[in-house]
């Protein structure tokens, strides 16, 4: 449902001039809702950017998720990788 | 099983509003539906039919230690966000990466099961405040 949510203000958001990116944790429920820029990242419910008190891993994710803004054919969907 | 039921909304056709400057000199606006509120905002209704649909303004110089998580979801572990709320609302990386950053922020929760509400109402109030703030970028991070 979160996912949802955040799909759908983004939307929202974009039609009216702002370019946005969402961190998904779903990717099949992005793809069903298809926000216009979404990052997919492999952390479960609760942790979307990784883990917490842990800055470094919070801003590689933030980082990729930015680096989608660039992406114009949408919807622009990328996947992070902990590795 | 529910999910697999669920009708789940098709954003169709899917808007895009190019960057219209470098990144590093766009004013950058969270929104997270997490469900944060500030100790004197009054708390998500975690009992309303179809899901809460409003949302909390969170201003930029916030404290994001003091931010309290009201999401009412029984589906996740809610320890990681109530120990850290960076891990849903990371301002303070979005502060240590020096990026122009929008004077308010948003909060959601994101349980919202029946999005009429949101789509037709706080989607585009919310939409608004960001526009009337000069938001360029927005990054949206669900729980």
């Amino acid at each position: 449902m979160c996912n949802q949510a955040v799909s759908l203000i983004a939307a929202e958001l974009e039609r009216r001039g702002i370019t946005t990116v969402c961190v998904i944790l779903l990717r099949e429920i992005a793809e069903k809702v298809r926000p216009p820029r979404a990052l997919a990242v492999p952390f479960r419910h609760g942790f979307p950017l990784g883990a917490p008190n842990d800055p470094a891993l919070q801003r590689r994710v933030i980082e990729a998720a930015l680096a989608l803004l660039e992406r114009n054919e949408v919807p622009a969907y990328g996947s992070f990788t902990v590795a | 099983m529910f999910l697999k039921t669920y009708p789940w909304r098709r954003i169709d056709p899917v808007p895009c509003a190019p960057l219209r400057k470098p990144l590093a000199e766009s004013r950058i606006a969270l929104v997270t539906t997490a469900g944060f509120h500030l100790p004197d905002q009054t708390p998500f209704d975690c009992d309303k039919r179809g899901g809460d649909t409003s949302y909390r303004v969170i201003p930029n110089d916030a404290d994001v230690s003091t931010l309290l998580e009201a999401h009412r979801s029984e589906t996740f572990d809610h320890a990681g966000v109530r120990a850290d709320p960076n891990l849903a609302f990371p301002l303070d990386r979005l502060r240590e990466m020096g990026l122009p950053l929008a004077p308010r922020h948003l909060s959601f929760m994101g349980s919202i099961t029946a999005p009429g509400r949101l789509i037709a109402e706080s989607a585009p109030e919310a939409a608004q405040l960001l526009v009337d703030d000069g938001v360029d970028v927005a990054l949206l991070v669900p729980v």
